[in-house]
């Protein structure tokens, strides 16, 4: 099924204006949105925002190069702390936290990635989950630097223009361009070559004389960078992060869980699963409290066993099929 | 005021050193006893993850269920927990054996991703029931008339844990057997060992998966039973087992039960001992630094072996 998720991405010839005219009206529609929508739909687009962002980062190193991550909530987290000490600090303005975050997070990702990119299937997937817990306990027991079990208050923001809601929605709009730019000019590039190339047979690329441990470092260090970033804009958004919340390990299984809903083979299909999945848990935590997580099990146990190909996909094939 | 401290010095240095020897020596013994348990949570999983080539990641939910049963069956009708594996283990085998059958053996052949995300999945539903059931509180198993301790020169040893660590050895044993000497557990390792002979053979490979998950939540939860005389009972420790039994496979190597047996007392004896240096805090990261050191330099694990990637 993996197999198929960045082989398609190549460029599928379109008539150019068509697709001009189709991204200036989704840009203009995204840029617009703001001004139609209260706080409670602000807040949810924005999660839709960051949500894609995780998805598409994920896709790097779990769709492209094939290596099954679960280090998303790791980084995401490493971001956010990284993000509220220096802005609690007061040395940087807001703007330069995600940049700064992402930084930080893309080298620790370069040196946590050697020894890690190493292990291969489960080992590297239960590594990766490890992560997460790591940095966690770290962010608990170092108090004079993250406040430990206390969390950390952020100073409040003064937005330049418009609401605080407004600017977290174009803060995370943004990075969700970037990250979205990104992939399609790592997909149509040699890295994304190599990257296919990895996944389908690492052995047969390093013959081919692709440096197979630099490709995958890089793209483990875009998984790790991206949600860095959201990590940061999330800290300032919600105004107090606490090592469970910004290092749980649900977000790192969310990612894949989105891509697999929005179905493995286009560059929108994390979009979508992040608006499907989004859906999903408003409903969900809405009426049942209580049972959430179970919820979320149950969501995530039907897609793997009755629609591996994505929920799009599986509608569309059933859609075929009658016809 | 002539040298008082050189009568005085030799006495202070053998004290320390006898102080010192005492010390290492509790952390040894505490290791041990903890490693036993820690041989027990592993084994289950090391079988499971050996022969189906699945990250059961259930595994700690399934512990902490059995600690459950053998905490109501003590507290509702008084049942020591040290008896509870009797009927925890065909509870559990039970569980296992219909959700392989049921649902595992159709992804069985899928990616890692797609594998580790259903039990994740499957994880998430189980833990929550139990949360939902048993509430996030830590339960005890408390004793009517506690366990004594002996003291060794020094050393103090809690017989309860002797007790518990004995019976992981039985039960170990018990698998051992299981394994070598009965038409099912020889039908196991021979689709461990190669799947398409065993075929052959005559095999009938998803039976053999099911039966194979199902032994491998019987001793998850007579893991369990033995656990809740030990530590306190939480939903929320599921993913401390399931971690350590992650740490034991890589440590000893998979699927067998040598490789678990060294991994879990050496895990038991490097967590004590990381506790006397770093404090209690960092057990966690003392066994994920032991890991990433190990997989530094071998990739698949001290005894580990290609070809289950």
């Amino acid at each position: 099924m993996l197999a198929s998720l960045a082989a398609s991405f190549p460029a599928r010839p379109l008539p150019r204006i068509g697709v001009g005219v189709l991204i200036a009206v989704a840009l203009g529609l995204l840029i617009a949105l703001p001004l139609g929508l209260d706080n409670y739909y602000m807040r949810l687009a924005t999660t839709v925002l960051m949500y894609c962002v995780l998805a598409w980062s994920w896709n790097f190193i779990g769709g492209f190069v094939g290596y099954p991550s679960f280090g998303i909530a790791a980084f995401f987290g490493f971001g956010a702390y990284a993000g509220a000490i220096l802005l609690s600090a007061k040395i940087i303005p807001f703007w330069l936290s995600p940049i700064l975050a992402a930084a930080g997070c893309f080298a620790v990702a370069v040196v946590i990635g050697m020894p890690i990119l190493r292990l291969r299937g489960h080992y590297f997937a239960v590594a990766s989950l490890g992560l997460g817990e790591v940095f966690r306990e770290l962010a608990m027991s170092w108090t004079a630097l993250t406040g430990g079990g206390m969390g950390i208050n952020l100073p409040p923001m003064r937005p330049a223009f418009g609401t605080e809601a407004q600017t977290f929605y174009y803060a995370m709009l943004i990075l969700a361009l970037v990250t979205l730019g990104t992939t399609i000019v790592v997909a149509r590039s040699r890295l994304g070559v190599a990257f296919r190339c990895i996944r389908q047979n690492e052995e047969a690329a390093n013959m081919i004389g692709i440096d197979a441990t630099r490709s995958k470092i890089i793209a483990f260090a875009f998984s790790a960078a991206l949600p860095g970033a959201a990590g940061a804009i999330y800290a300032s958004w919600v105004g107090y992060i606490d090592p469970s919340d910004v290092f749980d390990i649900l977000n790192s299984v969310k990612a894949p869980v989105m891509v697999l809903l929005g179905g493995t083979g286009t560059i929108f299909g994390p979009a979508i699963g992040a608006l499907i999945y989004l859906v999903f848990e408003e409903f969900v935590t809405h009426h049942l409290l209580q049972f959430h997580a179970g919820m979320l099990g149950i969501i995530i146990v039907a897609l793997v066993l009755f629609m591996p190909h994505g929920l799009l996909e599986t509608l569309r094939r059933r859609k075929q099929g009658q016809a | 005021m002539a040298e008082p401290s050189d009568g005085l010095r030799p006495r202070f240095l053998l004290w320390l050193s006898v102080r010192f020897m005492t010390l290492l020596l509790q952390n040894l013994v505490n290791g041990l006893l903890l490693g036993g348990l820690y041989v027990c949570i592993a084994i289950g999983f090391s079988l499971i993850w050996g022969v189906l080539n699945i990250i059961n990641l259930l595994h700690g939910s399934i512990i902490v269920l059995g600690s459950y049963i053998a905490y109501y069956a003590f507290t509702m009708f008084g049942i020591s927990p040290f008896l509870a594996p009797l009927f925890v283990i065909p509870m559990m085998f039970a569980f296992g054996y219909g959700l392989q059958l049921a649902v595992l053996n159709r992804v069985v052949d899928k990616p890692v991703l797609i594998t580790l995300t259903l039990t994740f999945g499957l994880d998430l539903i189980l833990n929550n029931f139990m949360l939902a059931a048993f509430t996030a509180n830590f339960r005890r198993v408390v004793f009517k008339d506690p366990f004594e301790t002996l003291d060794l020169y020094g050393v103090i040893i809690p017989v309860d844990r002797v007790v518990a660590m004995a019976l992981a050895l039985v039960l170990t044993l018990a698998f051992y057997l299981l394994l070598n000497s009965s038409r099912i557990g020889r039908a196991i390792v021979a689709v461990r060992n190669d799947r398409d002979a065993a075929v052959l053979m005559g095999v009938n490979v998803k039976q053999i998966y099911a039966v194979t998950f199902g032994v491998g939540a019987a001793f998850a939860g007579a893991a369990g039973c033995l656990l809740s005389v030990v530590f306190p009972i939480s939903p929320m420790s599921s993913g401390l087992y399931l971690g350590k039994a992650f740490v034991i496979c890589v440590l000893g190597g998979l699927g067998s039960i040598g490789g678990a047996l060294i991994g879990g007392l050496a895990l038991g004896v490097i967590e004590s001992m990381g506790v006397m240096l770093a404090g209690p805090e960092h057990s966690v990261l003392t066994g994920f630094l032991v890991l990433l050191a190990v997989l530094a330099i071998k990739p698949t694990g001290l005894a580990g072996k290609r070809g289950y990637e």
